[in-house]
């Protein structure tokens, strides 16, 4: 329950922190909030050579207005994305989600970038990325290059960064529906979610014009439901449509059983959860 | 790689050398500085037990590397009152019975402090969320949301 032996480099600027990464021939890791990567070095499920700590650029830590989007330096603590009231104003569903990450003592610690990187496909902001298409800039030795978040996260705990990549910033755009709603379920609040959805729809007085539909917690990454966001829109606004939305985000998820939940446990609570976010996200706004 | 770490814990500086990077701030805190109120369960951050407050903020000590500590401004449940002089919030965990064994004790005050800093803690709702990430295998919980209750009310009192 101790930590393997590493050396320990605490760089003060990005491109020292990407020298010092390269330097370690993949054998490096480093270290943001250190909220997932201290349980797993105190477990000894990773035993890197080096620890290089970003704590030190106080460049990533920001967020800013940037054209149509909100941009989040990848050193941004979930503290202070729960605080934002830029976020709260522009990204009211992040702003929403924030609570569920976690508990305190952890948002005061836990950086957006390294919840990103860690990919664990019931946490919180893997999903907002999602939701929101928002893009994740990275850096290696080469130079930067720019990810889209459903492209970013390839399996439960894995990400397509390259071993000598960092991120850092993700740009997340202004969306144009400003009706929504997310739910999450979590066998303890601040636990990973069971599961858990965000909508936000475009309605007009009769149709519901667009929605945008992301879940966790039932496959290996979160999920952004295109296929349902095509079938719903257009539809008739009624007292059956939230019904009917649940139903086809039920049949558009396989979720896996484990020691938490069963399969079928875990789609019922989604679509319980569906029903419940397009009935607020319809009537909100 | 051995570094000497300066920090300040409950008002007194420390000077300490020799700290191997992979040394935990819980262990620096009980085993190098002999601070031993700071208690350690899980050491994976999920009891809350070794919750202390590192620049004003409540963190885990288990989740944090004692390096990381270099230059910080720390608070143990030793630096919350005496036993002369509790704190507000100790004095309502004593009116309240908010404590048995007392092993999560120090990081339930510890998180009490920062919550009682951050959210208005208006209903029970709030407090357990707030509390959410401290495990009591004693009390039910339920004394020690009364204690926090308590003391969200003096605060508003005083406040206002």
């Amino acid at each position: 329950m101790k930590p393997a032996q590493f050396d320990y480099v605490a760089p003060t600027s990005l491109s020292a922190a990407v020298d010092a990464l390269a330097a370690t021939h993949g054998e490096g890791k480093v270290l943001a909030g250190g909220q997932s990567l201290l349980p797993l070095l105190n477990f000894r499920m990773v035993r890197p050579s080096v620890i290089i700590d970003l704590n030190g650029l106080k460049e990533l830590a920001f967020i800013e207005e940037r054209g149509d989007s909100v941009v989040i330096g990848a050193l941004t603590r979930h503290r202070e994305i729960e605080q934002s009231s830029l976020i709260a104003s522009k990204l009211p569903v992040m702003s929403a989600a924030m609570r569920h990450v976690a508990h305190l003592a952890i948002r005061n610690r836990g950086t957006i970038g390294g919840s990103l990187s860690h990919a664990d496909p019931a946490a919180e902001l893997p999903m907002l990325a999602v939701f929101y298409d928002a893009t994740i800039m990275v850096q290696g030795p080469s130079g930067r290059r720019e990810i889209a978040a459903e492209s970013f996260f390839v399996d439960a705990l894995t990400n397509c960064l390259e071993p000598d990549e960092i991120v850092v910033e993700v740009e997340v755009p202004i969306p144009q529906q400003h009706r929504w709603a997310f739910e999450e379920v979590a066998r303890r609040f601040g636990d990973f979610a069971l599961a858990s959805i965000a909508v936000s729809v475009s309605r007009s007085a009769s149709d519901l014009q667009g929605a945008r539909v992301a879940a966790m917690g039932v496959a290996d990454t979160p999920l952004r439901l295109r296929t349902v966001e095509d079938q719903i829109a257009g539809m008739q606004i009624n007292d059956a449509l939230p019904r009917h939305f649940s139903e086809l985000v039920m049949s558009s998820v396989s979720p896996n059983s484990d020691l938490h939940a069963s399969a079928e446990y875990r789609r019922q609570l989604l679509g319980a959860l569906a029903e419940r976010a397009m009935t607020t996200a319809l009537g909100s706004g | 790689m051995e570094r000497q770490l300066t920090l300040t814990v409950n008002g007194t500086r420390y000077d300490v050398p020799g700290v191997e990077p992979r040394l935990l701030l819980s262990d620096l805190l009980r085993d190098t500085l002999g601070l031993t109120g700071t208690h350690v369960g899980c050491e994976h951050g999920v009891c809350g037990a070794c919750t202390i407050l590192m620049n004003g903020d409540s963190v885990r000590a288990c989740l944090t590397l004692a390096v990381q500590a270099d230059g910080a401004d720390i608070t143990t449940v030793e630096g919350l009152g005496s036993p002369e002089q509790l704190s507000e919030l100790q004095r309502q965990f004593r009116e309240h019975h908010g404590l048995q064994c007392g092993f999560c004790t120090p990081g339930m005050l510890i998180t009490g402090e920062d919550l009682l800093r951050k959210y208005p803690l208006a209903s029970d709702e709030e407090i357990r969320e707030g509390l959410s990430g401290n495990l009591c295998r004693c009390t039910g919980y339920q004394n020690i949301v009364a204690a926090i209750r308590a003391a969200a009310a003096i605060r508003r009192e005083t406040s206002t």
